[in-house]
């Protein structure tokens, strides 16, 4: 349940902002992290952004996630094969 | 990548050999649960090394008797339910709140939603089902404020936030002397800051290290622990520091803590824990559910034969439960192990059957 992603601001009005992470957007607040800014990335969990996130460690996570989407097309290729 | 894989094991061998016994560590996080299962890191532990899946799923640790609450005000017709999804499937006395079909039983993704969902419903009354931990809570209390602010009075909380610290303190000093070390949640440090985990170090002498969720960090966090139990020394540790600092997320903190106070509240399988229970503060109880309809929470009892509680103190595996995968599975979940996905007993049963070692 404390899952949390990383993803980027690219809308922010008050503590109310978009966020996107590999194309996916969604509606955030930012109220318990008043120093981020446009752009920033950060850190979400359950509709809010709890942290802010190192442009690097942000990365490696989203490189994660396009592996498992790579993978499972793959996967799904060669059971179609079969 | 490879060098940092070996020198955890080179460490977690050396802890096995230093202590000549079995040591069990335990991760109190759902989510650390679920990484440790799918990423197969069980079986390359050494024999000796046990990991121990403690209270770290809301969903889990939620009390029978708030469960029934939850019910209970599902029947009333002036009422909306609004939760996440995991508890949706958790089996009261009668039935669950997915089993019932009720109409006025909406999944909602974040608390913000819940409230939206009363202002389009002015004519009922939504209850938000607030479980989670320290994560979660201040989401809880941010949109108390906006209540308050925006003066939506068909708005209120059914509060089962729980706190970490507390149920790590109840399980060393009462339900499990065995427990060697814990593995620390990531996200929900990043609210408390690895600090608070300060206590359980120094009144327990145990080995308390923060770790991300990614296989790497799971190795590390554990090869990490090995260290200090090999050194014989207690201290906390973090490797998650991209985002968790020792103070944690003051704002968070603030917010909370403006808005709830602990209380002594009950867990599954643990009890009655002193301070371990978030409900709004005085001032904010025409938003507190209990209040606003009269409903008294008192501890539920489980007679199903469920063993989830001993599961969650790391007392028994999932497949010492006499329900397990007989009449337990994912898709006719018992216990409540079992219904989140996050579940030890879940966890267990999609990826750990057939495993022999760490079992």
């Amino acid at each position: 349940m404390c899952l949390a992603v990383p993803a980027r601001i690219v809308e922010m009005e008050n503590d109310k902002a978009v966020v996107d992470a590999l194309g996916n957007r969604w509606n955030v607040r930012t109220t318990l992290t008043p120093e981020v800014k446009m752009g920033d990335i950060v850190l979400i969990h359950a509709g809010f952004a709890i942290a802010k996130v190192d442009e690097e460690d942000a990365k490696e996570t989203w490189e994660l996630i396009a592996q498992f989407d790579e993978f499972q097309q793959k996967r799904d290729e060669s059971s179609k094969e079969s | 990548m490879l060098n940092r894989i070996y020198e955890a094991q080179r460490l977690m061998g050396a802890a096995c050999e230093a202590l000549g016994r079995q040591i069990n560590i335990m991760e109190v996080c759902g989510t650390h649960t679920v990484s440790i299962f799918r990423n197969g890191i069980r079986t390359t532990l050494p024999e000796r090394l046990k990991m121990l899946s403690g209270p770290g799923c809301p969903v889990c640790v939620t009390d029978q008797g708030y469960i029934d609450i939850t019910l209970q005000l599902a029947d009333r017709d002036d009422c909306i339910i609004a939760t996440y999804g995991d508890m949706i499937r958790v089996p009261g006395k009668e039935g669950s709140l997915e089993t019932r079909h009720k109409p006025n039983v909406k999944v909602v993704l974040s608390s913000e939603d819940a409230l939206t969902l009363a202002k389009d419903n002015p004519e009922k009354t939504v209850v938000f089902i607030a479980v989670g931990f320290e994560t979660t809570a201040p989401a809880t209390a941010v949109a108390v404020a906006e209540a308050v602010q925006t003066g939506v009075d068909n708005f209120c909380v059914l509060s089962g936030h729980k706190l970490v610290v507390p149920a790590m303190e109840a399980l060393l000093s009462e339900k499990n002397h065995k427990i060697d070390a814990f593995l620390c949640p990531g996200h929900v440090s990043v609210i408390i800051g690895s600090d608070a985990y300060i206590p359980v170090v120094e009144r327990f002498r145990r080995p308390c290290v923060v770790a991300g969720f990614e296989p790497m960090q799971v190795i590390e966090g554990i090869g990490q622990i090995c260290r200090q139990l090999a050194e014989k020394t207690a201290k906390v540790g973090s490797i998650y520091d991209a985002v968790v600092t020792p103070e944690g997320n003051t704002t968070a903190q603030r917010i909370i803590s403006e808005y709830f106070q602990p209380v002594d509240g009950y867990w599954r399988g643990l009890g009655s824990i002193p301070n371990s229970t978030l409900k709004l503060k005085t001032k904010y109880s025409r938003f507190d559910a209990l209040k606003r309809f009269g409903v008294d929470e008192v501890p539920g009892e489980d007679l199903s034969g469920c063993r989830c509680g001993e599961v969650l103190c790391g007392l028994i595996d999932p497949t010492e439960c006499a329900l397990f995968e007989a009449k337990c599975t994912p898709d006719g979940p018992v216990g409540p192990c079992m219904v989140s996905s996050e579940g030890a007993c879940a966890a267990w049963y999609k990826y750990g059957r057939g495993q022999k070692r760490n079992s």
